[in-house]
């Protein structure tokens, strides 16, 4: 074979920057044209529905702090879900571990911080959100490290146990003896997480800003960030270059575990003070969807993780206005992740076309010049 | 059903005119980014006899099956299949123009049975016709002197016997042209002889045959007509007279000649290439000390391996000591035991006398241990990352790489660029995808990182397989030269006899996961190596 010094074939690609980027957002325009075609086909004006999610989410006041406030737990849980998914560890338990230290941190909220001086309590109860999300993955963690076990399944199993062992303990040892309905007791509004000055969004924000820049920085600059991708991009090479693969995977599973238990931690002491029974946000998998249209970059999730805030912040609004159902928005989101699965596939097939040559430049290649 | 069950040619008369060809190509050309696999290709193939596709790996002989089996489309030139010019844009179109090919690796699912897996491939409908296909396989296994029990699972049959189903499979569907893809490379002594025998067979009937190798001894033992590919173009045909008639030295010789052409002589360090062994190493002192001992170490078999079971050895500073043995009897097993990437379960591991049995894989690193894996994309390196990151990817988080975690892409990149020069690897920057490199490179980048930072002894894993001549004997001299003028020892695992002969001080012998043997390196060794590498006892 012939092979051709440095062997780097140049590739025209119309704008090198429009790969990554464009697969994030190309995706968003088309579930949101998707969308207006459908808000056209039941008679209502796309316009007038996109408009009043902006106007609710992002252009008055209340709205971006409400939309800031939400993207408080969701970056929190994106960065949990990115140290995992970077080492190809599946941590698809996040709901489980988020309830189930939401109803420990309710449960144990209100007495804590009656007998802790005001900081010291909000600290304890994040730490013990932390743990308990850290805890949680214990078990898929050692079945996957110890036993080769797929966590896909061991975690998805786990959050079915965790999201009724809280509805247990809030409706149990958790119960608020003050209201019918069943919820656990309620933290003073003055004892929850303070706000930003002159603003209505708690402080939380900024732990999850921390969180993903950290996330950030430990993937790209540190030997831990560099064990995960190696072990994330090709597991047996992790096993041949020494580094210990069932220690790593423990470490990494409890890693986002924690980070998904302390959004839930920020999401109660920010804003709700209580948990209800049987109430499940269910951001594990809008997230899902997020963090891989950030292509698993910390950073890249805080824009993406803002969008989705807005939306679902003004989706509501929006919905009820337009006399549509709440879960009109969800289907929008539906529809994205459908585009981004067509956008991957589409970006994988012209990179496998454009390892072919076409018929003819062979002969430029030739070093002994052109053939015949 | 089965096309070949007819009488198509052989003793009971012709039917076909075995003087025109079966299928004939004219002038193929493929080209991949950076290469050119197939440059104005054409040869004949007639039925009734085996065709020898002979060249080294990366010649082109994969990427010419492949066009004939459908996989690949050629850039330029036609394919004529009875005279007739066809396109073959899929491997059904292949096996509808009754062009059948056995693949290297099986492409059997393992959990299905025999029937089960040759009704795969049969017919477009949704019906299976499971009697139909029992009495055909009957019929076929019959024809070709194999017993195949169809109701057993094709994971549970050993790798020849797979094979014989592979064959069955592309005869299936009536194939008269039979592709062989280095059909020998998984199969034992007695696998090789079995399928000689089934060859004869098929020719007997009037097939066409194509048999692609890169040994020479191989080709001459089964080929009617030979086709050496060089470089992917064809450097000469030897027709079945030629084949027939020369004496066996004097036609290797002209072979040789044509896969290596005139460079062969300038290559005086590769024994292959003249032929014959004389490069045998000259013998000199080893001192007694021992680098690495292993004391009847046994590893479990996983799935399809056969593990390793009591194996005694002692490699002494500086010496090389060689692991001969069929491809399969034990060689990764040992070598990943060594490595510290499987557990043993009985006996014990000395490096320079102290036990390593517990020690991690990276505390064996750190105490001089090597291993350069035969495995290089699947284990070897992360093509996704940087060619310097794949260089220093056994050192994470040390320094001076690491300093307290952080990363110091500055003492990296100075390493790396040390070492790419080093070592000659060819690289457009260190920064590029350690994934880009061509197989010689990565190779190459393997051995700059497992031969830097004090290395005491290096397993070797086939570090020669798939490489072309030039880095072969580029990789073959840093082996020898590391262990005679820095006293590093070596165990040297290959299935190449030669190399062994060429670079070793003893070697030893796997046979289905046991040492059947210890050999000095002297004259006369390779017949006790290879005595007991088809399992005879030692002497």
């Amino acid at each position: 074979m012939v092979e051709v010094e440095g062997e780097v074939i140049p590739r025209k690609r119309w704008g090198a920057w429009l790969g990554p980027v464009g697969q994030s957002i190309g995706p968003i325009l088309l579930g949101l044209v998707a969308g207006g075609i459908l808000l056209l086909l039941t008679g209502r004006n796309p316009l007038a529905f996109y408009g009043d999610i902006l106007k609710r989410g992002l252009f008055s006041s209340s709205g971006v702090q409400d939309s800031i406030t939400r993207m408080a737990p969701l970056l929190l849980m994106a960065a949990g879900l990115i140290v995992a998914f970077r080492a190809n560890i599946w941590n698809i338990g996040g709901d489980g571990q988020f309830l189930l230290a939401a109803a420990i941190v309710s449960g144990f909220g209100p007495g804590l911080v009656a007998v802790l001086p005001a900081g010291l309590g909000l600290v304890v109860l994040c730490l013990l959100a932390a743990l308990v999300g850290a805890l949680w993955t214990i078990i898929p963690a050692l079945l996957k490290a110890v036993y080769g076990m797929n966590e896909v399944i061991t975690s998805l199993m786990m959050t079915f146990v965790g999201v009724n062992l809280a509805n247990l303990l809030i409706k149990g040892p958790f119960r608020s003896q003050k209201t019918s309905v069943p919820q656990t007791d309620v933290i003073p509004h003055d004892k929850l997480l303070p706000y930003l000055p002159g603003t209505r969004i708690h402080v939380g924000i900024l732990f999850a800003l921390v969180a993903v820049g950290a996330v950030y920085y430990v993937m790209t600059r540190t030997s831990f960030g560099l064990r995960l991708s190696v072990l994330g991009a090709n597991p047996r090479a992790a096993v041949h270059v020494g580094i210990d693969v069932r220690r790593l995977t423990v470490v990494a599973f409890m890693i986002s575990g924690a980070f998904i238990g302390l959004a839930a931690g920020v999401e109660i002491l920010g804003v709700w003070g209580y948990v209800r029974a049987d109430w499940n946000p269910n951001f594990g998998l809008t997230l899902f969807a997020l963090v891989f249209l950030a292509r698993l970059n910390a950073l890249a999730t805080i824009p993406l993780v803002g969008f989705y805030a807005i939306i679902s912040m003004g989706g509501h609004y929006a919905a009820r206005r337009a006399g549509l159902p709440d879960d009109f928005m969800l289907m929008v989101v539906g529809l994205i992740l459908l585009f981004m699965t067509l956008t991957e596939y589409v970006a994988a097939r012209r990179e496998r076309r454009a390892t072919r040559l076409v018929a003819g430049p062979k002969a430029a290649l030739r070093p002994g010049g052109a053939h015949e | 059903m089965v096309e070949m069950t007819r009488p198509v040619a052989g003793r009971s008369g012709a039917t076909r005119d075995l003087s025109a060809p079966v299928v004939e190509i004219r002038g193929i050309c493929k080209a991949f980014p950076g290469v050119v696999a197939n440059d104005d290709v054409s040869l004949a193939v007639f039925g009734g006899e085996v065709h020898c596709l002979l060249g080294e790996n990366g010649a082109g002989k994969s990427t010419l099956m492949n066009i004939l089996s459908g996989m690949y489309q050629p850039d330029a030139g036609s394919i004529m299949v009875d005279g007739q010019e066809v396109r073959i844009g899929s491997p059904r179109d292949a096996l509808d123009l009754g062009i059948g090919t056995v693949y290297q690796h099986t492409t059997l699912i393992p959990v299905f049975t025999v029937l089960e897996n040759l009704l795969l491939g049969q017919g477009r409908g949704l019906s299976m016709d499971q009697k139909g296909a029992l009495a055909g396989l009957k019929k076929v296994a019959a024809d070709l002197g194999v017993d195949v029990d169809p109701h057993v699972q094709a994971g549970r049959l050993a790798l020849g016997q797979q094979q014989q189903v592979e064959i069955i499979k592309a005869l299936w569907g009536g194939s008269r042209v039979l592709i062989l893809d280095e059909p020998t490379s998984m199969l034992t002594p007695q696998g090789i002889v079995e399928l000689e025998r089934v060859l004869l067979q098929l020719k007997e009937r009037g097939l066409a045959i194509i048999f692609i190798t890169h040994k020479l001894h191989e080709a001459l033992d089964v080929g009617d007509r030979v086709t050496v590919l060089r470089q992917g173009r064809v450097v000469g045909t030897l027709e079945p007279d030629t084949v027939h008639a020369t004496p066996r030295p004097e036609l290797q010789e002209r072979i040789v000649g044509m896969m290596f052409g005139e460079e062969a002589a300038a290559l005086a360090g590769v024994a292959e290439v003249r032929g014959q062994v004389t490069g045998r190493r000259a013998r000199r002192e080893i001192s007694p000390e021992a680098v690495l001992e292993l004391r009847g170490v046994s590893v479990e078999p996983q799935r399809g391996e056969v593990g390793i079971h009591d194996v005694s050895l002692i490699v002494r500073r500086g010496e090389i000591l060689g692991v001969a043995g069929v491809d399969g009897n034990g060689q990764r097993e040992l070598a990943e035991a060594i490595a510290g990437q499987r557990a043993i379960h009985r006996g014990d591991i000395l490096l320079g006398g102290t036990s390593i049995r517990h020690a991690s894989i990276s505390a064996r690193q750190r105490q001089g241990l090597r291993y350069v894996t035969d495995d290089r994309l699947g284990e070897g390196t992360v093509s996704s990352l940087s060619v310097a990151v794949n260089l220093v990817l056994k050192r994470i988080g040390d320094g001076p790489f690491w300093r307290r975690g952080l990363v110091r892409e500055d003492a990296i990149n100075e390493c790396a660029l040390g070492l790419v020069e080093g070592f000659d690897i060819k690289t457009p920057s260190v920064q590029t995808r350690c994934g880009t490199l061509s197989g010689g490179n990565i190779q190459k980048l393997l051995l700059a990182r497992e031969l830097s930072f004090e290395p005491k002894i290096v397993v070797y894993n086939k570090p020669t397989h798939g490489l072309d001549v030039k880095t072969t004997h580029v990789v073959r001299d840093r082996i020898r030269e590391l262990a005679e003028k820095e006293y590093v020892s070596a165990l040297l695992i290959s299935t190449d006899l030669e190399e062994l002969l060429d670079l070793c001080d003893r070697i030893a012998v796997l046979f289905r996961g046991r040492l059947t043997g210890v050999v000095e390196n002297r004259v006369g060794a390779e017949w006790e190596v290879g005595r007991l590498m088809v399992g005879g006892e030692s002497r």
